[in-house]
């Protein structure tokens, strides 16, 4: 693709090569080679450990973190030098970092003050977005009167105020309790619909990134490990460490040849096409199924969680690691149980042998 | 950073190396052979020996008084507690010289106590340390009873349970917390007892004379330039040394130590022995701290018949005092106002400058755990604005006179020379007081500014300074006391027709006769009351912890 400013301009976010290193030269970067595009008006969630580099990504893009190398552009145009206050985009903290000595329209308008808007816009838009986040009339309110909740939607209405070609989230619900963040979730995608925002967020709680986003980017060590939509990573984890990071532990090292693989759990089938040669399988645990005793792999129940919907077995063959399976609330076996197991090829995943 | 250092650059370094230089570089030769002459001197090494002793000694004094103070200032309630601390804090900002005669009212010839029983100390050493507890009793209270204060009484308590008794828990839990503090603090009164001028030059008499007050002689009375010059650099080296000292105990203390609210560690005093230590240290304050000062206002009210406005009404007409009173010694008041207002505005920028810069400049530390290099830098500095607190001012001032008396920079005749000499004393208080609260705002909110669209003078103006208001308030009254207070530079670069209050009594002290004792009584009350003014109104500012002074 040519640099030209009108054609280049297909993505609103586009890094190449970003890389950031702290302390001493030769320590592993924070950010290491990442590639990444943003499209005008989608809405990716980055979701890694803490450490993975995904808050110094954002602070990156933002120039508040200077870079050691790569590019990046936003709208095609190079930002490299360009101060934060001139880069337009927005960015929610971690834990909001709003103005304690300003009231709540005083943090919400500051952005349009910083641009001159004129008084009477800048009222009318502090009226819109407090609307629109829920808190319609919360004007004069102080900061240090507000529940995490509502700092959140300040924090949101502030960072939304000068009209940012580019917002993002850093661990946008993070600190609210449970019920607040999927309900916040659900709103959070309908009004970012709705304003056309383009986002880019970043998570460690993968159920905020799948519930938020258009695409998933997985990090890991400064690198991305995956990138695709919410039901690709999940039902496609490319590597051992993004399946475990997304809480599946049935990983095993395989051996495949003609359709089926040779792994510690005996022969587990794999999908049509699976090249031949060493590799590493996920077995889902909803493809674990349990048998009589007699047939497939004995195992004996270790632990059994109730999870609600089903059942987490944790089950222990005579050989082999442990092997987790999701099991109906009313078939489970007790702790200590001695049944057997077989594979369902619809939940095996043949993970990238190359990488960890 | 470049215009405070350009300032310090200017207005400090300069004038002290060009006098160095003028006693020590005869002809383009350096005279280091002076060295070997003045330290063998055997008046030198008396003064030498003198200096050193008398600051280790008042310093011991203040911490043995001091820090049962200390204890009860941060772990007790009692009524009056704010307006105590106040109290407490008030002869710090006093002027040298309101100090020197409220002792010599006190125990000094004619004095309440020469009166009362026949007891004079003011030829004794007593009375300089006397006056140097009375002075630094606030620097110990502040800063170890700041800290212990915020020290969690749980941490004993945990120890309690564990075993310990109560002195074994005091001992082995909150003195080692305290010790860094308490060094601290020590340090800084070795610092201001072993650069002492003003007292010693009033209470000293001719037996006894520091560093600085033989600086003052040498220079003034015996233009003899390169022992001064001699002089000037033992004491710089000294000051280096200890502030080098200070820097890295207050590191320590920096750094791992669990703070509560102070205001929940107080409590009221339970059983005999705690009512006798709050009495006890309230006695303390009433004789060592409040009794000097009480003295000084009841001298300047005692005229030669009874107790009047004599020495007040007197001030303000010229004729009334010595002939070679060029002025009436009440327009030093207003010479001293209009100074102290100047120097508290130059103080404000160059330290304000400065502090904004120390904290920008501190870059995160890297995973690694070194400090990088800049930091150390910066850290440096950090410290070296504390050096004008302990350089001898005689010898700033002096070097006033002599370094910026041609152009560009001929001040020799400018009003502007009086209020730079000060402002560069008033700069380390604020930076001082700044430089924890511009720390402690979270750097990510200035972030939060930028990325909305502020430049860096935007978010330092909307985010930094709403926030630093009360701090440099509060900088801006430290500043203006001790520019008031100033007397060692001063005292040289004032012109005879515009007396500063401080120069003023020590005129008037330095000549015979009872008009001109009280008017130097009067004049002094006068500064108590505007320094003492200042500090309580900055009182009523500080609620939080938000400077070491």
């Amino acid at each position: 693709m040519t640099a030209q400013a009108g054609t280049a301009a297909s993505e609103m976010l586009r890094l190449d090569g970003v890389t950031v290193r702290f302390g001493t030269p030769g320590a592993r970067p924070a950010l290491d080679g990442v590639d990444l595009e943003v499209a005008p008006h989608e809405i990716v969630c980055v979701l890694g450990p803490s450490g993975s580099g995904k808050s110094t990504l954002l602070r990156a893009v933002a120039g508040l973190q200077p870079t050691d190398a790569g590019t990046v552009r936003l709208a095609g145009r190079d930002q490299t030098g360009v101060p934060p206050h001139r880069r337009g985009v927005g960015l929610m903290f971690q834990d909001h970092q709003l103005f304690p000595q300003r009231d709540v329209a005083g943090n919400v308008a500051f952005g349009l003050r910083m641009r001159r808007s004129s008084r009477t816009e800048q009222e009318r838009t502090v009226a819109e977005l407090l609307d629109l986040v829920g808190l319609p009339g919360a004007q004069r309110r102080a900061v240090a009167s507000l529940s995490g909740g509502e700092q959140q939607r300040v924090a949101l209405a502030r960072a939304l105020a000068p009209r940012p070609r580019l917002l993002m989230l850093d661990e946008p619900l993070g600190q609210l309790d449970r019920g607040l963040r999927e309900r916040l979730v659900v709103e959070l995608r309908r009004l970012f619909r709705e304003l056309g925002t383009t986002v880019l967020a970043v998570t460690h709680d993968q159920g905020e990134a799948f519930a938020l986003a258009d695409r998933v980017v997985v990090m890991r060590d400064g690198r991305i490990a995956q990138s695709g939509t919410p039901l690709e990573v999940w039902q496609r984890p490319a590597t051992a460490f993004v399946a475990r990071f997304l809480g599946f532990d049935n990983v095993v090292e395989a051996s495949v040849q003609a359709g089926v693989a040779a792994t510690p759990w005996g022969k587990v089938p794999v999908p049509d096409g699976t090249p031949g040669g060493p590799c590493r399988l996920l077995v889902r645990p909803a493809g674990v199924r349990l048998t009589a005793a007699a047939d497939g792999l004995p195992c004996t129940v270790a632990a059994r969680t109730f999870r609600g919907t089903h059942v987490a077995l944790l089950l222990q063959p005579a050989d082999g690691p442990q092997i987790e399976a999701a099991c109906p609330l009313h078939e489970a076996p007790e702790t200590g149980a001695r049944v057997g197991i077989s594979f369902a090829v619809e939940d095996v995943v043949v993970l990238d042998a190359a990488a960890e | 950073m470049a215009v405070p250092l350009a300032f310090f650059a200017v207005f400090f370094a300069y004038p002290v190396a060009m006098i160095v230089g003028r006693g020590l570089n005869d002809g383009g030769q350096w005279q280091l052979g002076r060295f070997g002459t003045v330290l063998s001197d055997p008046d030198v090494l008396h003064v030498l020996w003198f200096t050193v002793w008398q600051a280790a000694a008042s310093t011991a004094l203040t911490l043995l008084v001091a820090l049962p103070g200390a204890y009860v200032f941060a772990r007790f309630d009692f009524p009056g507690k704010q307006l105590l601390r106040a109290v407490v804090a008030v002869p710090f900002v006093l002027p040298t010289v309101v100090a020197g005669s409220a002792f010599l009212a006190l125990v000094g010839r004619g004095g309440l106590l020469d009166t009362l029983w026949g007891v004079r100390l003011d030829t004794s050493v007593w009375a300089i340390l006397l006056a140097h507890v009375f002075f630094n009793y606030a620097v110990v209270v502040r800063t170890v009873g700041g800290l212990w204060a915020q020290l969690d009484p749980r941490q004993e308590e945990a120890a309690r349970v564990l075993g310990a008794g109560r002195f074994a828990a005091w001992r082995t839990v909150t003195l080692p917390a305290l010790g860094p503090a308490v060094a601290a603090a020590a340090l800084m009164v070795f610092l201001f007892t072993f650069t002492s001028f003003g007292v010693v030059q009033i209470l000293g008499g001719p037996t006894f004379s520091t560093l600085e007050v033989e600086i003052y002689r040498q220079t003034a009375d015996f233009l003899d330039l390169p022992t001064a010059a001699v002089l000037t650099l033992i004491q710089f080296a000294a000051v280096l040394v200890l502030l080098v000292v200070h820097a890295w105990t207050v590191r320590r203390r920096e750094a791992t130590l669990r703070l509560v609210d102070a205001s929940r560690t107080a409590r009221r005093p339970r059983g005999r022995g705690q009512w006798a230590l709050l009495w006890g240290t309230l006695a303390v304050i009433a004789v060592l701290l409040v009794l000097p000062l009480a003295v000084l206002v009841e001298r300047s009210f005692a005229g030669p018949d009874g107790y009047g406005l004599t020495f007040y009404t007197t001030l303000s007409s010229a004729a009334a005092a010595d002939s070679t009173f060029a002025v009436a010694p009440l327009d030093a008041l207003w010479n001293s106002l209009a100074y102290g207002a100047a120097a508290t505005a130059i103080a404000l920028l160059i330290g304000g400058l400065a502090a904004a810069a120390l904290t920008r400049s501190r870059p995160e530390p890297g995973p690694s755990g070194r400090t990088p290099l800049v930091t150390r830098l910066v850290r440096g500095f950090d410290g070296l604005l504390m050096l004008p607190l302990g350089v001898s001012a005689v010898t700033v001032g002096f070097g006033f006179l002599i370094a910026l008396d041609r152009p560009p920079l001929d001040l020799r005749s400018s009003w502007w020379l009086v209020p730079l000499a000060q402002a560069l004393v008033g700069v380390p208080f604020v930076v001082r007081t700044m430089l924890p609260v511009l720390r402690a705002v979270d750097s990510r909110l200035r972030e939060a500014a930028a990325v909305l669209g502020a430049s860096p003078w935007r978010v330092w103006r909307e985010v930094d300074l709403p926030l630093v208001r009360r701090a440099l308030l509060i900088a801006a009254g430290f500043a203006f006391a001790v520019s008031l207070g100033e007397f060692g530079a001063t005292v040289f670069i004032a012109r005879p027709d515009q007396p500063t209050l401080p120069v003023a009594v020590a005129r008037l002290l330095g000549r015979a006769g009872e008009l001109n004792y009280g008017q130097a009584m009067a004049l002094s009350t006068l500064l108590m009351v505007v320094c003492a003014g200042a500090l309580l109104v900055l009182e009523r500012i500080r609620t939080d912890h938000s400077g070491e002074f």
